[in-house]
């Protein structure tokens, strides 16, 4: 169902996915990604009412840790790996409509 | 150019008695990588500063007359998504480039106390998107047994590590038949665990609720003792099944007598290329031979499979990689504003696989679109689930191909994406239902090229599936007999 999914969409998915792509990316992937989604009609289109989902091959429960302190990563060593850091926190540029 | 043994069990054997030296069998497969990895390029970072040193431990335990455990001594290659403290760790994307871990994952802490050497962070397609190793950032890696073809992906580094003689065993991790596309592909075994039996701390998410872990090796025993070494509970995954890990080895030799192994008939049809299913039914042949019972079963759903697994895994992925937003690691490219910075960093730091998949996975969760695609594609997972529990009723194994076909050229899918998810056709409901599954190399097709034959099993059955991998690796045609 490729007639759904048009260039806008993209450029709005790719916007919600902060990904930036120029007109040529817009039309390549604007095809591939319907070829995609044609191929998961098969899916779209199965009657699945009274099936219910399966999220996960396991039946998850909750896994709680008692409560002693353990030693965790080296706070240092991981603001070394950082791109940008002040005051032993990660840097970042303005958020808001602040001056950088 | 030595004696060096060939396999896990014999170096370890070796290493452990003292009749071999760590440092002889590291030096011995360093000279292998490099004679040949600049050709290969299983490789993004060969660690020999690290192996050497591992390697003196090994040797002085030995020495002081310490046993430095199960794979002393064995030199082992590590998937480049697995975290590794103060070692480059990339995923194959620029956007980890220079990144250095500060942890170790899981498996890795496991396979050094086990005594393994760990040589390198081998290739693969970026953040494991992919099935050719077309996709890794630092250039693809080539199939050691035809360098015009590709290896498999996502691990196909680890794969051709293996197959080329850099490593006797290396690890890999699986969504989708990571693992087993490149066994098969490179003629190695290949092993994706029961989904849960694996900790995935320190793996780098791809799409949760599929990946793990696992081993590839030149000898199934090989894979069983590097499987039994990495298994077990592990807090740090809230995934981690807690349960003792299987022993494999023990039951190696008890052979098939009795078992009920079904072809998958959805899965040897339309789509298989002819050489292949003819290799999978000499192979059900032999298993006959050796007093299995064989019969068809029908898992209809498997049909879908591949549907909802692009619809899941990039969904899954397109929220796991939110994380990569040049605020804590890796790369940033500098703009005025976070958001900017944000979207400029992910548009220069991901490959084209990696945009497509979250977009994909971003699509379909969007308000709108969730419920036709995400949404029902977790209920044909349901429907895959229910299937194999039927057909685990009447059979203890299944078995189909690995790969649609053999290695394919460099180039041959990467302009269709959707050719490209086609090959992982065979193992994806696997990887959806949790079990566990694993390749173990069949002779060769019409371009003599490896064949793989998959075998299945339900959840934690990988005991049963290694007796029959067995079964399989002593009736297998040699690669180069002739295809009939």
């Amino acid at each position: 169902m490729s007639a759904r999914l048009t260039r806008d969409n993209v450029a709005k998915v790719a916007d919600l996915a902060r990904l930036e792509l120029t007109d040529a990316d817009l039309d390549r992937y604007t095809e591939q990604l319907s070829a995609v989604l044609d191929h998961a009609e098969d899916v779209a289109s199965l009657d699945l009412d009274g099936v219910l989902p399966t999220s996960h091959p396991l039946p998850l429960v909750n896994v709680l840790r008692s409560d002693v302190v353990v030693e965790g990563v080296d706070r240092e060593e991981v603001l070394s790996q950082a791109p940008s850091v002040e005051d032993r926190r990660f840097r970042v540029p303005a958020i808001l409509g602040e001056e950088p | 150019m030595s004696a060096i043994p060939l396999t896990a069990i014999e170096i370890a054997a070796a290493v452990r008695s003292g009749s071999l030296s760590a440092r002889e069998v590291l030096d011995d497969h360093l000279a292998r990588i490099d004679a040949r990895d600049g050709e290969i390029n299983a490789f993004n970072l060969v660690m020999v500063d690290e192996a050497r040193a591992a390697a003196a431990v090994v040797d002085a335990q030995v020495a002081a007359g310490e046993d430095p455990g199960p794979l002393a001594g064995v030199p082992l290659a590590l998937k480049d998504n697995l975290c590794t403290h103060g070692i480059p760790t990339t995923c194959s994307s620029r956007i980890l480039e220079g990144w250095r871990p500060p942890y170790d994952a899981t498996v890795v802490k496991r396979v050094n106390a086990a005594g393994a050497i760990s040589i390198g962070k081998t290739n693969l397609d970026e953040f494991a998107m992919g099935s050719s190793t077309e996709n890794s950032a630092f250039g693809p890696t080539r199939n050691p047994r035809d360098t015009s073809r590709v290896p498999g992906g996502s691990s196909g580094g680890s794969a051709a590590a293996v197959a080329a003689g850099f490593a006797p065993i290396s690890l890999g991790s699986d969504t989708g038949g990571s693992i087993r596309q490149p066994a098969a592909l490179c003629g190695v075994v290949g092993v994706k665990p029961t989904y849960g039996l694996v900790s995935r701390y320190g793996l780098i998410a791809f799409a949760s609720s599929l990946d793990q872990i696992g081993p590839f090796s030149t000898t199934v025993a090989d894979s069983a003792l590097l499987l039994e070494t990495i298994s077990g509970y592990d807090g740090r995954d809230s995934t981690s099944i807690n349960a003792p890990s299987p022993s494999l080895i023990e039951s190696l030799g008890e052979g098939v007598d009795g078992l009920r192994i079904g072809f998958v008939t959805e899965l040897m049809g339309e789509g298989i290329a002819p050489d292949v299913a003819a290799r999978v039914r000499q192979a059900a042949d032999a298993l006959a031979a050796a007093g299995a019972q064989i019969g068809e079963v029908s898992v209809p759903a498997a049909a879908y499979g591949l549907s909802a697994y692009y619809l899941i895994a990039p969904a899954e992925a397109s929220s796991n990689l939110a994380r990569y937003d040049g605020v804590r690691y890796g790369m940033r490219v500098d703009a005025p504003t976070t958001a900017e910075m944000n979207a400029a960093t992910r548009s220069a730091g991901f490959g084209d696989e990696v945009k497509r998949r979250i977009m994909l996975g971003t699509y379909a969760l969007s308000a709108g679109y969730y419920d036709a695609y995400y949404g029902k594609a977790l209920k044909v997972r349901t429907l895959i689930v229910r299937d194999f529990e039927r057909a685990y009723a009447d059979f203890d194994l299944l078995i189909t191909p690995t790969s649609p076909t053999t290695a394919f050229k460099f180039g041959d899918k990467t302009a269709d994406p959707l050719s490209m998810y086609l090959n992982d056709i065979c193992t994806i409901p696997t990887n959806l239902a949790g079990h566990p599954a694993m390749s173990v190399p069949f002779g060769g097709g019409a371009d003599g090229m490896p064949v793989g034959v998959q075998l299945l099993a339900p959840a934690l059955g990988e005991a049963t599936m290694f007796r029959a991998a067995a079964v399989l690796e002593s009736a297998a045609p040699a690669l180069d007999e002739v295809w009939s």
